[in-house]
């Protein structure tokens, strides 16, 4: 069993600085038992239950850093893994920037650990894809999927008298409802702390409806369109943005947030508005740990407002050398919508296109945040106000910063999972102009 | 430990089962101009078990190796197994293979990268650093990837293989900015990731190739390449933006081997054609009726791709996969022509094989093994032709080195790619250099606009680290070689935008 209560991961922890002689030493320990299942061609596939531990030991003598990982736990492999750290710190030259370990800190409890997530069985997770296999082969579609549920703890200890430990699960479902033919493709996928939440039956559904009504695609012509992006299609653009909010990069010159003569976006308006985000560990729909990876305590985060750059991420070293406060990347983040729901924004577009999904999100110009990537899994055609047809795929290239300006419309918040990043949010569907595709695919 | 596992799962109803023990060493060094960010050793040691009880696969892992441990591990796999198989349609059908008894391989590496000095790596990387810097830079973060894979590897077969495997990848991020404009570029180095150890960093003059930059063989001089990296990032800011339109694109090896691996490499993967990757990776345009037919031209007649897991030097290359087949090499495209695909043990008998091309991978002792992606590799044209035998006959064209932005469709017809260095061709002639490139094609029409090769003195590896794949996702190392080609009309666009 991977899984330590506090009491154990701190007697362990303590261990570890014991063997330490450095001038200062933190120890980051992990374990996870997860289980999956995976199916496809209508009939499961692989399918495993692996339990792991990680303990990474951080030595500082001075500025001078080294880091050290093992996953064996006896006495001998813990005293080896500190005294390698501690020879890779001594090897090392000196970084100035190295900044000494948080002292103690205050966190709040979490809510990221459910019991009935944490007993799932073998059985439980093949009568969930039975379930599925189900609905796939009473609309006559083929069936892909993936199960996953994890349940993990992280501690961590440092000899500045820093301590803290948190336990969480998580479940992931996926999956792709193909027509027999493969002329048709759909997806859906749910992500979420309790396994209670999730219902195979109901997200096989909607992948098999989409799948069914995205068949006998027509092509159109690429180029500019207005676009109604799904949340799950949304995300994987608008995540570009958190991704790429650290202030060092913008404030040296190399970052879509950095502007002429050394300056930045930060206190300026980039997007449009209407467009609001914040990060909020606390949203109950979002559960996350209460610290990062580094200590610092999570906290609630405006990142833009009406439009407005609030907050950048500062690493410690780059928030000293700036003197302003250190924010962590954000972690459980809501973007506010509005009140009509996606067949209302479809009601609303005289003539548009639906998007259900997108697919092998890059960044071609860091620059702009350009980025390409295609529609997948369903792509419809709308006209006053209906969908008319599903339409053959497109490769786009667009910025999320440039779309968040051309914003039509939001409609009603829903929680969202990126397939890209695995991270969930809470977005709204969105109505952009002059959304650019560049190119026809031919791939179901 | 490995036969505790097998007795384990044959005595719960296994009918197969194969134990992988791994210890999996990497090392990175990480620094930014004058620098060292990071030095960090990773170590980790456990057990995979997969078994086939019922006609279905069941997996089990576990980092705990005492005795009792590894049994219940076997244990949890036989009934994952059992509870699975009443969701299958047809048992697992293995391809017959015979135990090899006890063997070993090791990668031929001259120089074990981890037992090179730290301080002679981070010399070296803040040495680079510092020829960028004085070169006019304004950044550089440069890394030092070393991997040392040692895998053991049994089996109901009756084999008893043991393996030691190492890869490094030395590279960096140059950038510079034009402070007035606000506008910034960067130039990646043009190593490429190896199977290989130390050595590929001790530079010699026969593995350089010169033109418009430096390209590298089976050596790698990263002073070199940052110093005109650095001068290179400042003409690329200065570069023309580029007149989207139909180009003739002469592509370097150190660009190519992405386009190889995003357009071959992945649809002829046969766990993708039968739909196996249907959820997350995709599934492939090469299907079974284009292989059936045997005159599918993929792309023009003078087009060969090879698989091959015994290429020396190559981020692939193993003496046995992960399900304890021996590996060697196959022809995938022929004079143009698709006639093979890349199958493990369950998958050979669906193209009539009755043994496994050995492309059963797991990425760590944790992962389950499944099919990967070889070495997939462009042969060299036959004839006699260099660089500028190629660039001689265009008229109106783009010379492209080194990776860029990628991205293809689910089913690897439609990509799009980016480089590190475009320089314009006007009647034959290489001219200045071009910004905002990106050339997006259709698999099939941009193979068969291969219209040459150059010879096999030009042929060179490129690879990644990180092919991922599966659910839950699993990286794989895999090299790619080629020779410089030429493929005319491909349709370019501009990927240059404004913010505001």
């Amino acid at each position: 069993m991977a899984i330590l209560t506090k009491d154990e991961a701190q007697a362990l922890l303590k261990k570890v600085l014991s063997y330490s002689k450095a001038d200062e030493c933190e120890a980051n320990l992990t374990g996870t038992n997860t289980g999956n299942i995976r199916y496809a061609r209508n009939a499961v596939s692989t399918s495993g239950g692996v339990s792991q531990t990680n303990l990474v030991v951080s030595s500082a003598f001075g500025k001078k850093l080294g880091v050290a990982t093992i996953n064996e736990l006896d006495d001998a492999s813990l005293e080896k893994v500190v005294r390698r750290a501690e020879e890779l710190a001594q090897l090392a030259p000196e970084n100035p920037e190295f900044v000494p370990f948080l002292g103690p800190q205050k966190y709040k409890d979490s809510i990221t650990y459910v019991p009935a997530t944490a007993a799932i069985t073998p059985k439980m997770r093949a009568d969930a894809v039975s379930q599925s296999l189900q609905v796939a082969k009473d609309g006559k579609t083929v069936a892909a999927g993936f199960l996953q549920d994890t349940i993990g703890y992280a501690a961590m200890m440092n000899t500045k008298g820093l301590f803290a430990y948190n336990t969480y699960t998580n479940v992931n479902f996926s999956v792709t409802a193909r027509t027999e033919d493969g002329k048709g493709s759909g997806y859906a996928t749910r992500g979420y702390n309790d396994i209670t939440k999730l219902d195979t039956k109901s997200v096989t559904k909607i992948a098999t409806d989409k799948g069914l009504k995205s068949a006998k695609a027509q092509a159109i012509e690429p180029g500019k369109y207005t676009v109604i992006l799904e949340p799950a299609a949304a995300a994987v653009l608008i995540e570009n943005i958190f991704f790429g909010m650290d202030a060092r990069q913008a404030d040296e010159g190399r970052s879509f947030l950095s502007k002429p003569g050394g300056k930045t976006s930060l206190g300026e308006k980039l997007v449009d508005e209407r467009v609001t985000i914040y990060s909020d560990p606390w949203n109950p729909e979002l559960p996350t740990s209460p610290w990062t990876g580094d200590g610092r305590p999570q906290e609630k985060v405006s990142w833009i407002e009406k439009g407005v750059v609030k907050n950048l991420t500062y690493s410690r070293f780059w928030a000293e050398k700036k003197g302003v406060k250190a924010i962590p990347q954000p972690d459980a983040i809501v973007m506010e919508g509005g009140t009509k729901s996606l067949e209302e924004l479809i009601k609303g577009t005289k003539k548009g296109i639906l998007v259900t999904r997108l697919w092998y999100i890059r960044n071609v110009d860091p620059q702009t945040l350009l980025l390409t990537g295609l529609t997948r899994d369903g792509t419809f055609y709308i006209e006053n106000g209906v969908i008319k047809f599903p339409i053959k795929n497109f490769r786009f290239n667009e910025s999320p910063v440039i779309m968040l300006n051309n914003l039509e419309e939001l409609g009603k918040v829903e929680r969202t999972v990126s397939v890209e990043s695995n991270a969930n949010y809470l977005l709204p569907p969105m109505k952009i102009r002059d959304f650019t595709f560049t190119s026809l695919s031919d791939a179901v | 430990m490995a036969d505790v596992a097998l007795n384990a799962a044959r005595s719960k109803g296994a009918s197969y089962t194969d134990v992988r023990i791994g210890r999996y060493l990497n090392q990175y060094l990480i620094t930014r101009e004058d620098k060292v960010e990071n030095v960090v050793n990773t170590e980790s040691y456990g057990m995979g078990i997969r078994v086939i009880a019922n006609g279905g696969w069941g997996f089990a892992a576990t980092d705990r190796m005492d005795n009792d441990s590894i049994a219940k591990a076997a244990e949890l796999a036989v009934s994952i197994a059992k509870e699975n198989s009443r969701l299958l349609t047809e048992p697992v059908k293995l391809a017959p293979q015979r135990g090899y008894g006890e063997v070993s391989w090791k990668a031929p590496i001259e120089k074990n990268a981890f037992e090179v000095p730290i301080k002679e790596k981070a010399d070296l990387l803040l040495s680079v650093n510092d020829a960028a810097m004085k070169g006019g830079a304004d950044f550089i973060n440069s890394f030092l990837f070393t991997v040392n894979e040692q895998k053991y590897f049994a089996s109901t077969d009756g084999s008893y293989i043991d393996q030691d495997i190492h890869r490094i990848w030395p590279t960096f991020i140059i950038t510079k900015i034009d402070h007035a404009s606000g506008k910034f570029e960067t130039r990646n180095a043009l190593s490429a990731p190896m199977g290989m150890g130390y050595e590929y960093l001790d530079a010699r003059p026969q593995d350089k190739i010169k033109g418009v930059t430096t390209l590298y063989k089976e050596r790698y001089d990263m002073l070199e390449d940052a110093r005109l990296g650095a001068a290179q990032v400042a003409e690329k800011l200065k570069a023309k933006s580029v007149e989207p339109g139909k180009y003739d694109l002469i592509l370097d090896p150190s660009h190519l081997w992405l386009t190889i691996h995003e357009s071959t490499g992945h649809p002829t993967e046969l766990d993708r054609v039968l739909g196996y990757e249907a959820n997350f990776a995709g599934t492939s345009f090469l299907t079974l009726d284009k292989w059936e037919s045997k005159k599918f031209t993929y792309g023009s007649n003078i087009v060969n791709i090879v698989a091959d897991k015994s290429q020396k030097g190559s981020l692939g290359a193993v003496g046995y996969d992960d399900e304890g087949v021996q590996c060697g090499r196959w022809d995938i495209i022929k004079d143009g022509v698709l006639v093979n695909y890349q199958t493990i043990r369950d998958q050979a008998h669906i193209l009539g094989l009755n043994a496994s091309q050995g492309c059963c991978y797991a990425d760590n002792w944790s992962s389950v093994q499944f099919q990967r992606m070889p070495n997939i590799s462009l042969l060299p044209g036959k004839e006699k032709k260099s660089i500028d035998d190629l660039i001689k006959g265009v008229e109106k064209g783009i010379y492209i080195i080194g990776d860029g932005s990628f991205s293809i469709d689910q089913q690897r017809y439609n990509f799009q790619f980016g480089g590190q260095l475009y320089y314009e061709i006007k009647n034959g002639q290489i001219g200045g250099m071009l910004k905002d490139v990106a050339y997006q094609s259709n698999t099939q029409e941009f193979w068969n606009a291969c219209v040459g090769i150059a010879d096999e003195s030009d042929y060179r590896l490129g690879g990644s680290f990180f092919d991922g794949k599966g659910q839950p996702m699993q990286t794989s190392a895999v090299s790619h070689g080629s020779s410089t080609a030429r493929f005319s009309g491909v349709n370019v666009i501009n990927t240059a935008r404004k913010l505001g």
